[in-house]
């Protein structure tokens, strides 16, 4: 049956290969055709490879997806795009159809000299020096069939270039768009970011969709900071709830370069996220904060890394998750501290808050450690509603859906403030009440 | 013994052969209380003579087991009513131990009571720039440090701050019925001040206080319309205020001494 399910890509990517007609001479092509063979040798994982042992990827590789050969944004409207744009009213907007980018959607206003914001293709075709420099050389394919797979079918995605010293102070937003009326369709967001020296951005990063209809969506990207850049990446996921939803950031960090993320996590069926911080600089710190909601039947699985290859890094993780309904949960966070990497600093913390009896998360530190000088502490809670808590609101005057909801943004909250992007954090707050709502009607049917 | 016996007959609350228990231990035993609107009763007593059991079950903590009688607030079945039901027909209880909760503002939280309770009452939920100007003449009104408005719910507070915050909230909700379990305990003589002087505000015809206490320190700043004493789950002993006198100079035992001596 696996070999089966790994055909039925094979055979697209031939399809994908003549939808391609003359670029097939690009450079860029070998890559794409080293990746689908390693696609073809590693097959979907197993609950048998340990980086997959809680989730079992078949209820999405036994669905046959098909994949999106060229851009089809037709029936997107400038007015969707409105009501994606998470309340930040100052931003340079870039928006992708199915994975295609789209210029006429897009409102990238103003931009400091220097700065490139646009599509991935046209950097491709035109042969950009920083694009064959560092896309798909970061996030390896050789080793992660996702990954493959994205590099395998990559045509178009999102290039964004910061020059060495620029500070970019509206927040970079891209919107990536699904949208499948008809049929069951794969799409592989793909983005690079180059941020230059001592440069400066925030970048946030949204999955939405505009259909009900199952999709795949199976997210690259790739961000790259140069010495003393410090870039703010905030990734929000609010797919449909019959998406499949799998995302693969990775972060390559030189000396003294600051990086924060925070990956929110509301929407999708089958949702992965994986992301990697390679803090290959001294004095460079990454931050990994996370916020989950997972209600109905969804299943989220957070998998981080933070690999300090070289001394005096610190890294902060900070991953909240919030389980309703009969939701599963996954948190695996791996800190990997090389033999040069003293004087390393890292904190990690993963926290649940599990709503119903039928809910579960699995979560689980790993931790690898070959330098002899190094901090490192981690600790997992599983817990419930306080029950104090809920009395103190409830004797005060306020009802129990409502003194449940006001506990619950108060355990958000420690992820959702620390996102600097000010308008976000309301919106954000908004949509968990939404998610909330929905979860409670769930329950009641 | 200078007990006031007229009946006014605008009870508040009459507790009526009041059964309770926890964890299948029997804290109450029958107690019999009412309460005149307008009036301040002081409920002392040992330790775990039931005081504070007897506050939880007025307020509605689910953990504490009626298992017979009755209590009416404003004609209406008390114990039939859910925490917050209670809360929004103008019952409050201050904390003995004021919860801390690390993320929720002490605004928000409040604005949250009040509104729930201004619906409740058919009148217009205040926004946030009403609401704010409202709590910070309240803050005033009982000598609360406004700074303590925006931090997180009694997150950090010291135990002072914590019960001047109870004071606070009940200026803020204008309860008819306040019970106060135990304000006072812990507090010096500066910050028992401070509480008792807001409770003093906030005395009215048109309210009922119920000043749960071990000590008799803080009657000597609210002082009470009627003192009762619990012993054992059950009221012994009420008077006046010299009742609360005589319990400060002799101690506990010798009502203990009488009531077995009776028994």
């Amino acid at each position: 049956m696996q070999s089966t399910n790994k055909d039925w890509y094979l055979a697209s990517f031939e399809a994908f290969e003549k939808s391609l007609n003359g670029e097939m001479k690009s450079s860029f092509h070998g890559i794409r055709k080293e990746a689908i063979g390693r696609f073809a040798e590693l097959g979907f994982p197993t609950t048998k490879n340990e980086e997959w042992k809680y989730t079992d990827v078949s209820p999405l590789t036994r669905l046959r997806f098909q994949p999106v050969l060229q851009y089809a944004g037709e029936g997107v409207s400038k007015k969707d795009i409105e009501r994606f744009r998470l309340g930040i009213q100052d931003s340079h907007v870039l928006v992708c159809v199915n994975g295609h980018f789209s210029r006429e959607l897009s409102a990238i206003g103003k931009i400091p000299a220097g700065v490139r914001l646009g599509g991935l293709a046209e950097e491709i075709r035109s042969g950009n020096q920083l694009v064959e420099q560092y896309l798909a050389r970061k996030a390896k394919y050789e080793n992660d069939s996702f990954t493959a797979l994205s590099t395998a079918f990559l045509m178009d995605g999102i290039f964004v270039r910061v020059p060495d010293g620029v500070v970019v102070d509206r927040p970079i937003h891209v919107i990536f768009i699904s949208q499948n009326q008809d049929t069951e369709v794969v799409v592989h967001p793909r983005t690079l970011v180059v941020a230059g020296k001592s440069s400066q951005a925030a970048f946030v990063e949204s999955h939405v969709s505009l259909s009900s209809r199952p999709y795949f969506t199976n997210v690259v990207t790739e961000i790259v900071l140069g010495e003393n850049a410090v870039v703010e990446y905030d990734k929000v996921q609010m797919d449909s709830t019959s998406a499949f939803h799998i995302s693969t950031t990775h972060v390559y960090q030189e000396r003294n370069s600051n990086f924060a993320s925070n990956a929110i996590t509301f929407g999708g069926l089958f949702v992965r996220n994986n992301i990697t911080a390679v803090l290959d600089g001294e004095g460079s710190e990454a931050t990994l904060n996370g916020l989950y909601l997972a209600t109905g039947e969804q299943l989220v699985d957070n998998h981080t890394t933070i690999d300090h290859a070289k001394p005096h890094c610190p890294s902060h993780e900070l991953y909240k998750g919030i389980l309703a309904g009969k939701s599963r949960g996954v948190f695996n966070g791996k800190i990997f501290v090389r033999k040069e990497a003293q004087k390393t600093d890292a904190k990690q913390t993963n926290k649940n808050l599990v709503l119903s009896d039928e809910a579960s998360i699995d979560t689980k530190p790993q931790l690898e450690i070959f330098a002899d000088d190094v901090k490192c502490t981690h600790g997992a809670t599983i817990g419930q509603l306080d029950d104090e808590a809920l009395f103190y609101l409830r004797s005060r005057g306020v009802g129990l859906e409502k003194a449940r909801d006001i506990l619950i943004y108060a355990f958000a909250s420690d992820v959702v403030d620390k996102i600097k992007v000010a308008e976000m954090r309301e919106t954000l707050q908004a949509m968990l009440h939404d998610r909330l709502e929905q979860s409670r009607a769930f329950n009641k049917n | 013994m200078g007990v006031r016996k007229e009946e006014k007959g605008n009870g508040m609350l009459e507790i009526i052969d009041l059964h309770a228990e926890v964890d299948g231990k029997k804290i109450l035993k029958g107690i019999n209380l009412k309460v005149n609107l307008g009036e301040v009763h002081a409920i002392m007593g040992p330790n775990g003579s039931g005081k504070s059991t007897l506050a939880q079950v007025l307020a509605g903590r689910e953990s504490y087991n009626v298992t017979n009688g009755q209590v009416l607030y404003d004609g209406q079945d008390l114990l039939d009513m859910s925490p917050d039901e209670r809360a929004r027909a103008g019952v409050f209880m201050a904390f003995q131990y004021p919860v801390e909760i690390p993320g929720v503002s002490n605004t928000y939280f409040l604005k949250a009571g009040l509104n729930a309770i201004r619906k409740h009452h058919g009148l217009e939920e205040l926004d946030a720039m009403e609401f704010l100007k409202f709590v910070k003449e309240k803050a005033k009104f009982v000598n609360m440090d406004e700074t303590l408005l925006s931090r997180p719910v009694n997150h950090g507070f010291s135990g002072g701050e914590k019960k001047r915050n109870e004071i606070y909230q009940m200026a803020v909700l204008e309860p008819k019925l306040a019970i106060l379990d135990e304000t006072d305990s812990g507090l010096d003589i500066d910050a028992l001040r401070i509480v008792a002087e807001g409770i003093n505000k906030l005395r009215s015809k048109n309210n009922s206080i119920i000043v749960v206490t071990h000590y008799q320190r803080i009657l000597n700043y609210v002082v009470p319309d009627y003192v009762h004493v619990l012993l054992g789950g059950r009221i012994v002993r009420s008077g006046g205020k010299d009742l609360a006198l005589q319990l400060e100079d002799k101690g506990y035992d010798w009502v203990k001494e009488e009531v077995e001596a009776v028994s």
